[in-house]
């Protein structure tokens, strides 16, 4: 059975079984590397990916359970491969080390700040809280978030 | 003038850097990116070395067919090993280039500057650049000794805050890592890992079918299966696991006991002596006599995980008898041999690559997972391979940080000195990894298959600073002292290194006991360190951290300090706690004061320092394997915790300048400091010593009632 999917804004139909998590068709089908394989458990955030704007884990969520919703990965927030504020941030920062968890981090900062354009640093946590990092690059990140966040407070 | 070790093993020039005609400079380094930055750290010191922009150095990391061989990328070695053999290449290069600039412009060589790579003659204002230069054979020479360098004081890229270089890539979300590669006609591997690593296969389906399923490989214990997609991978793992049954013998001893099996099952002692063990009998305890105030106190460390966020993979294809394996392992060379030698190959027959993985610091499951990849490859030659393992195989099956009991005593005299110091410390092998054994194998898939490899024998390691031994040399001079390094061969799981190896629990227990000490002879714990430290740069280190220590942030302040492996970077530490009603730890503020000689790239080393606090702090708070008779409990991260977000407190890190000084490692230089730091800003906050790590609730609570 097909399943049709909107993934950064074009629509596209998998064949694979309705019961698959999301992320195995993004990485594996639409080449969209992304979204990272860590838990398949919900514990580790690394998969991260939006829904209407809303962060959810790819690697639970089946194809059937995101049929119809827009889904955004890290790939959309760059414009001809320039990255946005928030990317742009993250590299000023130097906001990692492997990177292994920057892109789940990185979506979840923007469902943060088109919420709340001026987080404070205690809303920057809460959002950040179900994401682990090991290399311990925590501090960088949320400088990173806040400095995209004035960034964008500049441009609007 | 000696050339640095990596140099003196591949001296050829042209191994180590080459300049492409884009106007770009390719580095070569044996060393591996495991988020520590080194790719931009080598990149800064080719550039200044060599006169050209930053952004024109691409740095190719280890490939066995094609870089240097520089062994392993461990022990915060890379700048030091990797970064001066680049240097002293760089310069050679330069030096190449400036002669060949000479011959061609008719110009005295001493009249000639170079500004990104142009050259220019200061006597004719002719110019050319590196890229027009004759090349063919100007780097197909091996250097015999080194160059003079040049003065620090001239570099302009070296010292300065460097954007990572591998960054936009990750950022944007670029393939980066292994698990992100992808071959024509490429499959996916998963495992049937078994209950735990003891456990023979019992039965086993004949008949399996799944849905996308290429082949299922059974060899002994070892289980694997190929898919043509990933999910179908999984649940193909998942539903064949479900119709295997296992002949497990129980493991033993159980957590409540690792602390006595460790003191009771000693395989060999050493009296540790200028940091390294000797093969001499141990030396009766100091006689404490007189007056003298006597102190002891026993710190542990638990079993504890390396804990990257994406489990281990690799990507393997076996072709027309060739090998090649994509490995996030940290030391490809070695791997090369493992994989050949279990396999039954000729090790010029098979090539690991490096690609980046999650980060740890350490040997995780990287090395294992490369073997399985092979392991499934060789079934469906000559189609690729990606085999991943699940978070329950990392958490299970990645070889932990050894469980370790550190035994101290100490006297003090009538004015609160130390007059006898006594440090023993027990623990299991640090020295997991791959290396070559005739007949052994470290990669654990080889001890399940059907006629095993087992792993290489477990001896302890001589050398100085190596596992159990790292930093169980004080910074502090005493009149009289006693180390002692306890080699525990058996233990209930397997260990490897772990950043900082031993120093982690060694450095714990100095640093906690000179607490104590100090506590016992009335004394600030600023003042009594000092008073026992003669190092002038520890003592800058440790009056830095004084000096620049903020108000207090919470209930209570500890610090501690360490040179890591007694010859790389300096670390003080400054860590405010509070402990909340309910008995958790809350860490509210961290200093930093750092002695890293000549620093490459500043934002870079703040990075390892900070996050190797961090990961040390969850370690300290948090972290501890937990295992029944029948397995390892720790399966995911609720069953195994590490800190998150709102755990991290405020960190502020402050970098003595000492460009003068050789460049010292310091990726590792943090950990050691951080849960004595921590226990002692517990202790001043709350009153209560906590000695066993981790620092839960629970611990403090048992701590309290003690």
């Amino acid at each position: 059975m097909a399943t049709t999917l909107t993934v950064n804004g074009k629509a596209f139909t998998s064949d694979a079984d309705p019961g698959t998590p999301l992320i195995f068709v993004l990485r594996n089908d639409l080449g969209l590397m992304g979204a990272k394989l860590g838990c398949g458990a919900e514990q580790c955030g690394s998969c991260t990916v939006l829904a209407d704007g809303e962060p959810i884990h790819s690697c639970t969520a089946s194809l059937e359970s995101i049929s119809g919703r827009c889904i955004e990965t890290l790939e959309s927030l760059s414009r001809d491969g320039q990255p946005d504020a928030i990317q742009q941030a993250f590299i000023d920062e130097n906001a990692a080390q492997c990177g292994y968890c920057t892109a789940g981090i990185i979506l979840a900062a923007k469902a943060l700040l088109s919420k709340r354009p001026d987080p404070t640093r205690a809303e920057i946590v809460e959002a950040l809280n179900g994401h682990l990092c090991r290399c311990g690059a925590h501090p960088r990140i949320i400088r990173a978030i806040e400095r995209a966040a004035a960034a964008r407070g500049q441009t609007s | 003038m000696t050339l640095p070790p990596s140099l003196a093993r591949t001296p050829r020039l042209d191994r180590w850097l080459r300049l492409d005609p884009d106007g770009s400079v390719a580095i070569c380094t044996g060393k591996v990116e495991i988020g520590q930055g080194i790719k931009t750290a080598l990149a800064m010191i080719a550039a200044d070395e060599l006169d050209v922009a930053l952004y024109r150095v691409r740095v190719r990391t280890a490939d066995t067919a094609l870089t240097p061989n520089e062994l392993i990328t461990a022990g915060s070695l890379s700048v030091e090993d990797s970064g001066g053999a680049i240097r002293v290449a760089c310069a050679t290069a330069r030096a190449k280039l400036l002669d060949a600039a000479a011959a061609v412009l008719g110009v005295p060589r001493d009249s000639l500057d170079v500004e990104d790579g142009t050259v220019t003659s200061s006597l004719t204002n002719q110019r050319t650049d590196y890229w027009s230069l004759p090349y063919d054979d100007l780097f197909s020479v091996e250097i015999q000794e080194p160059l003079p360098l040049k003065n620090p004081d001239s570099y302009r890229v070296v010292g300065r805050p460097a954007q990572r270089l591998d960054l936009p890539a990750k950022v944007l979300g670029h393939p980066a890592f292994v698990h992100d590669m992808s071959l024509p006609d490429m499959l996916h591997g998963r495992l049937v890992k078994p209950p735990l690593p003891g456990a023979r296969l019992e039965r086993f389906p004949d008949d399996f079918q799944a849905p996308g399923l290429v082949a299922v490989v059974r060899d002994g214990s070892f289980v694997g299966v190929v898919a043509e997609r990933e999910e179908q991978a999984v649940r193909a793992a998942e539903r064949l696991s479900a119709q295997c049954t296992w002949h497990r013998a129980p493991l033993s001893p159980l957590p409540s006991q690792m602390a006595a099996h460790l003191r009771e099952n000693v395989a060999a002692s050493f009296p540790v002596i200028h940091g390294g063990p000797v093969a001499e009998p141990v030396p009766p305890a100091p006689e404490i006599r007189g007056t003298a105030k006597r102190l002891s106190a026993t710190y542990t460390r638990p079993f504890q995980m390396h804990g990257s966020i994406g489990p281990s993979a690799a990507l393997a294809q076996l072709e027309s008898g060739r090998l090649t394996v994509y490995s996030h392992s940290q030391g490809v060379e070695l791997l090369k041999i493992a994989l050949a030698d279990v396999l039954g190959m000729a090790e010029d027959s098979v090539r690991v690559v490096h690609a980046e993985g999650a980060g740890c610091y350490g040997h995780n499951g990287a090395d294992d997972v490369a073997l399985d990849a092979a392991l499934l490859a060789r079934a469906v030659t000559p189609r690729p391979v990606l085999t991943k393992w699940t978070r329950a195989d990392e958490h299970g099956f990645e070889p932990y940080a050894p469980a370790t009991v550190i035994e101290m005593t100490a006297s003090l005299d009538d004015r609160g000195q130390i007059l006898h110091w006594d440090h023993q410390a027990f623990g299991l092998t640090h020295m997991g990894r791959p290396r070559p054994s005739p007949g052994h194998s470290n990669l654990q898939s080889a001890w399940w298959l059907s006629s095993p490899i087992p792993p290489v024998p477990r001896e302890p390691l001589m050398f100085p600073e190596a596992g159990i031994h790292r930093n169980l040399q004080p910074i502090y001079d005493f009149p009289d002292q006693r180390l002692v390094k306890h080699f525990v061969a058996d233990g209930p799981l397997r260990t490897s290194s772990t950043r900082s190896l031993g120093a982690f629990a060694n450095v714990f227990a100095i640093e906690s006991f000179m607490d104590e000490c100090a506590g016992a002879a009335g004394r600030d714990p600023f003042d009594f360190r000092l008073a026992h430290l003669r190092d002038p740069r520890a003592r800058e280190v440790l009056e830095t951290l004084r000096e620049r220590a903020p108000d207090p942030a919470g209930g209570g302040r500890g610090i501690a300090m360490a040179r890591y492996k007694s010859r790389q970077a300096y670390v003080g530490l400054l860590v405010d706690v509070d402990v909340l009603d309910d008995a958790r730890v809350s860490l509210k503020r961290a200093l930093i004061v750092a002695d890293a000689g000549l620093v490459i790239d500043p934002d870079g080393l703040r990075n390892q320092l900070e996050g190797g606090f961090i990961q040390a702090a969850s370690w300290a708070l948090k972290e501890q394997v937990d295992w029944d008779q029948n397995g390892v409990a720790s399966r995911d991260w609720e069953s195994y915790p590490i800190i998150t977000f709102s755990e991290i407190p405020e960190i502020e890190t402050h970098l003595i300048d000492r460009r003068h000084e050789p460049a010292l490692g310091a990726g590792e230089a943090s950990t050691g400091p951080t849960p004595a730091a921590i226990a002692n800003a517990i202790g001043n906050a709350a009153g209560v010593r906590v000695r066993d790590i981790p620092f839960t609730a629970e611990a403090l609570r048992r701590a309290a009632a003690e």
